[in-house]
């Protein structure tokens, strides 16, 4: 029988307000490339976080156990110290360092604290040779492309003597050439016997290399399936990933769509920093009033740029294109005259950029529209308290009181402060990006009664999410992005994890 | 889920409250300490009426830029270049008055605009080329104080006009005079007066906006806190305004910087431009995001702290009644260790005015006592710094336990 390398036993993890992972078991074969799939949030990531002593032993219920023995990993060295090797979808090498100096970064072949120069390099040959990467080693891998520098982990990961390798999402930002490239290492690899663990959500590739796939569905492991012993095909894998009955996770709604609120006609932008690059090719768009409309897509389909871009131009340069509201051309330059022309923008990221998480409810609550408190400059304290205890208690904020610091409230109500701030705007059109990303199911089916409550009161809403049940739950029509592109648009009847699926991977094919 | 979501904050237990709130405490207990401290190991030198009005002319600069260092720091940045500034002014003041034989009236806002022109200046590449606090104000720094020396020419230039002087050796005329009971011990009713008054209002206003905070359901603090709070407030302001009504009376000094600290505790605390400066500092993209043109702002706390500078460079001008290159070496570092020692936090979004102005008292009675005890300048940096880091290791040592 085949040799079990890893098993993970009875997982569970909680963080405050969510349970991550819920009684999550699954074994690795020896050998074999084995791979996690699920929707975002699924816990594929908090999985292998606690396999690799991110989250250390004693913080989570459940056992590891690898090569048969029970492990308890306080850190991030213990994992590695046994071969169990895991590549961060983020890359975790320094921009400004060498490819050889990263490789051996805090590894590093010296004597008495002084680097054998020599070595180092002949040894980051030896390792660039076997991923089939063709760099002089003292190339900084700033000047490399994102495929190399995912090149440049693996070998980071073999000089360590890799037994186990665990790669989050690899090929996210590649483009196909190099997708192909790192598929046909992991399956080399495999030949020589080691053992990968692999997240993806391109279900295409994990039919191409995986032997097993294990599937992750709101914290819990539901199936794992054996592509040895059938045909598992990608309708299969989106079949146990989707699983349960929608219905009842979605607040029931009745549309009223009145006239057209915002357009965006030939919208063009290229890139933040490769300043060259077109990122945006003429996307086109509308909202109207009482609707819920979706944009799906796949990570870095520049979904979060459209928005940005068309938000005061907060992301992006060299723009072009026009934005209407109610059928007249409004100036969104800067994020005030969004504001003023009726757009608000709840971000993805509500920690780093929605919320002040050292000021308190209170504060957060009235900072976008300070003037409406305030007389001459001075905000009026009674006003105040007024505006913010009103959201609280109408969007149901679970705190102490409006004085408490917004650093302290769970995912949901932080959520649901951003939400009041910008409700406070009284905008026409919002757009909601990610609107329920690390929050838990209860607090979501909260938040999309408050979005079907903003519809009926005659607001556009256009939500981002790359949670695809979600859009098809709550949208009234979805846009489905690709590489900068709008390729479809899918009414209610139309839209389906399928549809949406297909929308992007023949948009791929085309380009 | 089981949780409260009725209109009606709890109210939070006193522990709860002090443990909150231990810093700002904390902060006035060490005051009183350390001026409790020195008044007994200076055998009662530190409260002469004498010493309490130098203790007000030699720190009043220090104050009055530490109001505009807050709101830097606060808003997440640093200004090491206000001891140029202050020696710039000086010289051009100097200049203006001394050489060129121009009136004070005609001096004075012209030095607050270049004093504002310099903080521009060094505001324009903090907000709109983003480069980093410290290094464009240690440019600054550099290239004012060489300023300094070119325009002055490496002399010291003075005496200057009474006029000017006024701004620092003045005193409130004693227009009260009719009322005084003991001419014999008072010299000055107006300073008497003044505090008493200023005390009651005090109390007046904090007990109606307690008041009225109650009706509205907002947080008021515990009453022994705020019953303590002002006591102490009183009793040291009654004592200080007593000694120094048996003196000269109230220094002009005194006034402008009481003035100016109402101020800007009411901008940080009531004043939009206040809430958006906490809020870019707390998180400068949320602020962005939030529709706050945060460079503008950025820019113009440059130009506020440069215009602070410039009248604190007057203040000390006149008060030596010479303008020297060496004029304000090192003031930026006291500035700047009162707005730390008062609470402000490094990363920015986190600080008080009331923090800062204590803060600055106490390294000024810090300096004041340890001078009148004969310690070297040697030993008083070498505390100063110590104190400084004791402050800081509180905040983050109560901000970790907590």
């Amino acid at each position: 029988m085949d040799n079990i390398i890893l098993e993970m036993r009875g997982i569970t993890k909680t963080f405050p307000g969510v349970k991550a992972l819920d009684n999550v078991s699954f074994k690795v074969r020896e050998g074999e490339i084995h791979a996690l799939v699920g929707e975002n949030g699924a816990g594929k990531s908090t999985l292998m976080k606690v396999l690799s002593g991110v989250y250390p032993a004693g913080t989570y219920q459940g056992e590891i156990y690898y090569d048969g023995e029970p492990r308890r990993f306080s850190t991030i060295s213990d994992s590695e110290d046994l071969g169990i090797i895991i590549i961060h979808q983020e890359l975790a090498l320094v921009p400004l360092l060498s490819i050889a100096e990263n490789i051996f970064l805090g590894n590093e072949i010296a004597t008495n604290g002084v680097i054998h120069w020599p070595q180092t390099f002949a040894r980051t040959q030896e390792l660039l040779k076997k991923v089939g990467l063709s760099e002089p080693p003292a190339t900084l891998i700033t000047d490399i492309g994102v495929g190399k520098q995912q090149l440049v982990e693996i070998a980071k990961a073999l000089s360590k003597k890799v037994r186990l390798l665990i790669l989050d999402e690899p090929t996210a930002s590649l483009n196909e050439t190099d997708s192909d490239a790192l598929l046909k290492l992991l399956m080399e690899f495999r030949a020589q016997g080691m053992t990968s663990i692999i997240i993806s959500h391109k279900l295409n590739e994990i039919r191409k290399v995986a032997d097993q796939i294990t599937i992750l569905r709101d914290g819990g492991a539901v199936e794992t399936l054996d592509c040895k012993t059938e045909d598992v095909g990608e309708d299969r894998i989106i079949k146990g990933m989707v699983g349960r009955a929608m219905e009842d996770r979605y607040p029931p709604r009745e549309p009223d769509i009145g006239e057209t609120l915002l357009e965006v006609k030939n919208w063009n932008v290229f890139h933040q920093h490769h300043r060259d690059r077109q990122f945006l090719h003429d996307v086109n768009f509308t909202v109207r009033a009482g609707e819920v409309v979706g944009i799906a897509g796949l990570m870095g389909a520049g979904r979060t740029e459209t928005a940005m871009s068309i938000f005061g131009k907060s992301w992006g340069h060299k723009i072009t294109g026009d934005v209407l509201m109610r059928g007249k051309p409004v100036d969104v330059s800067t994020i005030p005259r969004a504001i003023d022309a009726g757009l608000a923008y709840v971000t993805e990221d509500r920690k780093q950029l929605g919320l002040v998480l050292i000021n308190n409810i209170k504060e957060n609550t009235t900072l976008s529209n300070l003037k409406a408190v305030a007389s001459n400059g001075v905000i009026d304290d009674r006003k105040e308290v007024k505006v913010a205890s009103d959201y609280r208690s109408k969007l149901r904020i679970r705190s102490h009181s409006i004085y408490q610091e917004t650093v302290n409230l769970s995912g949901g109500n932080q959520q649901k402060v951003v939400l009041s701030k910008w409700l406070f705007t009284n905008p026409e059109v919002l757009i909601l990006d990610e609107p329920t990303r690390g929050i838990d199911i209860g607090a979501k089916y909260e938040i999309y009664t408050i979005i079907n409550q903003l519809a009926a009161e005659g607001k556009g809403i256009l939500m981002i999410s790359s949670e695809m049940p979600e859009l098809l739950g709550t949208c009234d029509r979805i846009y489905v992005m690709n590489e900068g592109r709008i390729v479809a648009e899918l009414s209610k009847a139309e839209a389906s994890q399928e549809s949406i699926m297909r929308a992007i991977m023949r948009s791929g094919e085309k380009h | 889920m089981v949780a409260d979501t009725s209109n009606q904050p709890n109210k939070p237990s006193i522990g709860d409250y002090l443990k909150n709130n231990i810093r700002e405490y904390g902060l006035l207990v060490a005051l009183v300490v350390i001026m409790l401290f020195f008044q007994f190991v200076t055998n009662g030198v530190l409260f002469r009426p004498v010493n309490i009005t130098n203790l007000v002319l030699q720190n009043s600069f220090i104050v009055i830029m530490s109001l505009g260092m807050l709101l830097i720091i606060v808003a997440g940045h640093i200004d090491l270049s206000v001891g140029s500034i202050v020696a710039f002014i000086g010289a051009i003041s100097a200049i203006m008055l001394v050489k060129w034989g121009l009136p004070a009236i005609v001096v004075i806002p012209a030095c607050l605009i270049v004093g504002g022109i310099m903080g521009a200046a060094q505001g324009y590449w903090v907000a709109y080329q983003k480069i980093p606090s410290f290094i464009v104000t240690l440019a600054g720094m550099l290239v004012f104080r060489g300023l300094t020396y070119v325009v002055l020419g490496g002399r010291p230039i003075g005496p200057f006009p009474k006029e000017f002087q006024l701004l620092s050796t003045g005193f409130v005329p004693d227009f009260l005079y009719f009322l005084n009971p003991k001419p014999d011990l008072i010299q000055n009713m107006v300073a008497l007066v003044a505090v008493l008054a200023l005390v009651g209002y005090a109390i007046y206003a904090g007990v109606s906006n307690r008041r009225v905070n109650e009706q509205h359901g907002s947080e008021n603090e515990p009453f022994v806190f705020f019953a303590i709070q002002m006591a102490v407030i009183a009793v040291v302001a009654l004592f200080i305004g007593y000694q120094l009504s048996t003196y000269r009376g109230l220094p002009n000094v005194l006034i402008a910087m009481g003035v100016l600290i109402a101020l800007y505790t009411f901008v940080t605390t009531r004043s939009t431009v206040g809430r958006r400066i906490y809020a870019m500092g707390g998180n400068v993209k949320a602020a962005k995001l939030s529709g706050i043109n945060t460079e503008r702002l950025t820019f113009y706390t440059f130009i506020n702290m440069g215009v602070l500078a410039a009248l604190a460079g007057m203040i000390i001008t006149a008060r030596l009644n010479s303008a020297t290159p060496k004029a304000g070496v090192g003031f930026e570092l006291d500035v700047i260790a009162a707005c730390f020692i008062g609470g402000a936090s490094a990363s920015g979004g986190v600080g008080k005015i009331t923090g800062a102005v204590i803060g600055a008292f106490i390294m000024g009675v810090m300096n004041n006592g340890m001078s009148i005890m004969g310690i070297g300048i040697d030993y008083q940096q070498l505390i100063k710094g110590l104190v400084l880091l004791a402050a800081v290791f509180f905040d983050v040592y109560n901000k970790n336990k907590g």
